[in-house]
């Protein structure tokens, strides 16, 4: 594994590099995409189940299979890495579309009805009180969805831009285990990596979370 | 005068194509889903033998609780792609590498969730259920377990759309089922066949899922039942969600 590291890292960075843009660029588009949606569905309840009901068709669709469509529906090339970054960013979005509304309903209580009473107008509610408040559940919803990006990139390997997916397809085409094992060390490591900057992140914007642990 | 087809006829090609559908055909649709549909079950009746049973111990004694967190985030970040070429190239191109590939995948979910399912039990019930006289095995099947059951088929279902998905990209490896349809299809270079596989496999993991919402009715117990949502009646969620919980 070392030797095989030392005569093809320059690939292997490449590969990781990809790797790293085609799982974390989606994160940051579905979760852009979603905090509206979740609020949408948290303003109007009827909507509420309608969302949660196409999240969960999104989220179950095979990421094979979502990719292979998304060709047909937007006109791009087969092998266009758009499609991975779309299909991707779809996954996300379906599952933070229910962590926001979730997340948004489990901080109404007397915080928000205080800000209500002092005059907060509805919009400095939501970024002032309500979001912040609602970090902890998000940043839950967003390490499950970072996680599972960085596993699924690989199978982009099948229509033309996998990250260390390239790895694994290059290894079984030549028999050779040395590449598949260091992208599925390189893929957890990531993985890992990103859920510590993650959970470090909301540790240092939730400052008042771990008040009580220090009095 | 020459007539290009429009690109909505290209597409469906394959899939409306009526030769396509004999059952037992060389490129049968039909018979490549049944394929699918058999892997996809011997995997997770499989994967619910092993997990199921760890699942329960740990749970009711709460002991190796690490091991049920520390395999629930290790199978979430494990390359499912990744797995499957890495057991086939080592072992040949045969069908039961695959299988314990999926096997592998699909534990940690209904592992995890049985654990948490059975810890989310509200101790006071427990209790009862002890003062009450029932011996352990009692306490675990009669009062534990209908209580964990939401959460228990809640894995249930995130294993059977993971493994549903996973035998998919298997096909690369020259596993069977419907993802042969896609992977064929990318090597000819048949944008139509590759849309079929795609339609296909996609219709079948939703049937799939609502065929599994439906047991879950029938077997989640109506008092422990999550409380449905009704207009204006919103109240806080329970943490159940299979597909994003279970992180620590």
């Amino acid at each position: 594994m070392i030797t095989y590291l030392q005569n093809n890292y320059p690939e292997v960075l490449s590969d990781l590099r990809q790797h790293v843009w085609l799982s974390l660029v989606p994160v940051l588009i579905g979760a852009l995409l979603a905090l509206p949606v979740g609020f949408l569905a948290v303003r109007r309840r009827s909507l509420y189940q309608p969302i949660v009901n196409l999240g969960g068709i999104i989220y179950s669709v095979p990421s094979l299979a979502l990719f292979a469509v998304i060709p047909a529906v937007l006109g791009t090339g087969i092998v266009s890495p758009l499609n991975v970054v779309v299909g991707l960013s779809l996954y996300t979005f379906a599952l933070l579309t229910r962590t926001v509304a979730d997340a948004l309903i489990s901080v109404q209580g007397q915080a928000t009805q205080a800000a209500f009473a002092m005059g907060f107008r509805p919009l400095r509610q939501l970024f002032g009180v309500e979001l912040p408040m609602a970090l902890p559940v998000l940043f839950a919803g967003l390490r499950v969805a970072t996680v599972a990006n960085i596993s699924l990139v690989s199978v982009g390997a099948l229509i033309g831009t996998g990250g260390l997916g390239n790895l694994f397809t290059g290894g079984f085409q030549l028999g050779f285990v040395e590449p598949i094992v260091v992208g599925i060390v390189l893929s957890m490591a990531l993985a890992a990596l990103c859920d510590v900057g993650l959970v470090l992140a909301l540790r240092a914007m939730t400052p008042w979370t771990r008040t009580g642990a220090r009095a | 005068m020459t007539l290009t087809p429009t690109p909505m006829i290209n597409y469906l090609g394959y899939l409306f194509d009526g030769a396509h559908w004999h059952l037992g055909g060389d490129s049968s649709i039909p018979d490549r889903l049944l394929q699918h549909l058999a892997y996809t079950l011997v995997a997770v009746v499989l994967s619910a033998l092993i997990a199921l049973p760890i699942g329960l111990l740990i749970g009711h004694t709460n002991r190796g609780a690490f091991l049920a967190i520390g395999l629930g985030n290790l199978g979430r970040s494990l390359p499912t792609f990744g797995l499957v070429l890495l057991l086939v190239t080592e072992f040949g191109v045969y069908q039961w590498p695959v299988i314990v590939a999926l096997v592998v995948l699909a534990v940690p979910p209904i592992l995890v969730q049985t654990y948490a399912g059975i810890r989310s039990v509200d101790r006071s019930a427990v209790d009862a259920a002890i003062g009450m006289g029932m011996r352990p095995a009692q306490v675990l099947f009669k009062a534990e377990l209908p209580m964990a059951m939401p959460l228990i088929i809640g894995g249930l279902r995130s294993a059977l759309l993971q493994v549903t998905a996973t035998a998919t990209i298997a096909a690369y490896a020259s596993f069977g089922g419907l993802g042969r349809l896609l992977i064929d299809g990318l090597s000819r270079n048949e944008y139509d066949q590759i849309f079929a596989g795609a339609v296909m496999v996609a219709v079948l993991a939703i049937c799939l899922d609502y065929l599994s919402a439906g047991i879950e009715r029938l077997v989640v117990s109506p008092g422990v039942r999550e409380p449905r949502v009704r207009r204006g009646l919103l109240r806080r969620p329970r943490a159940s969600r299979p597909a994003t919980t279970g992180t620590t």
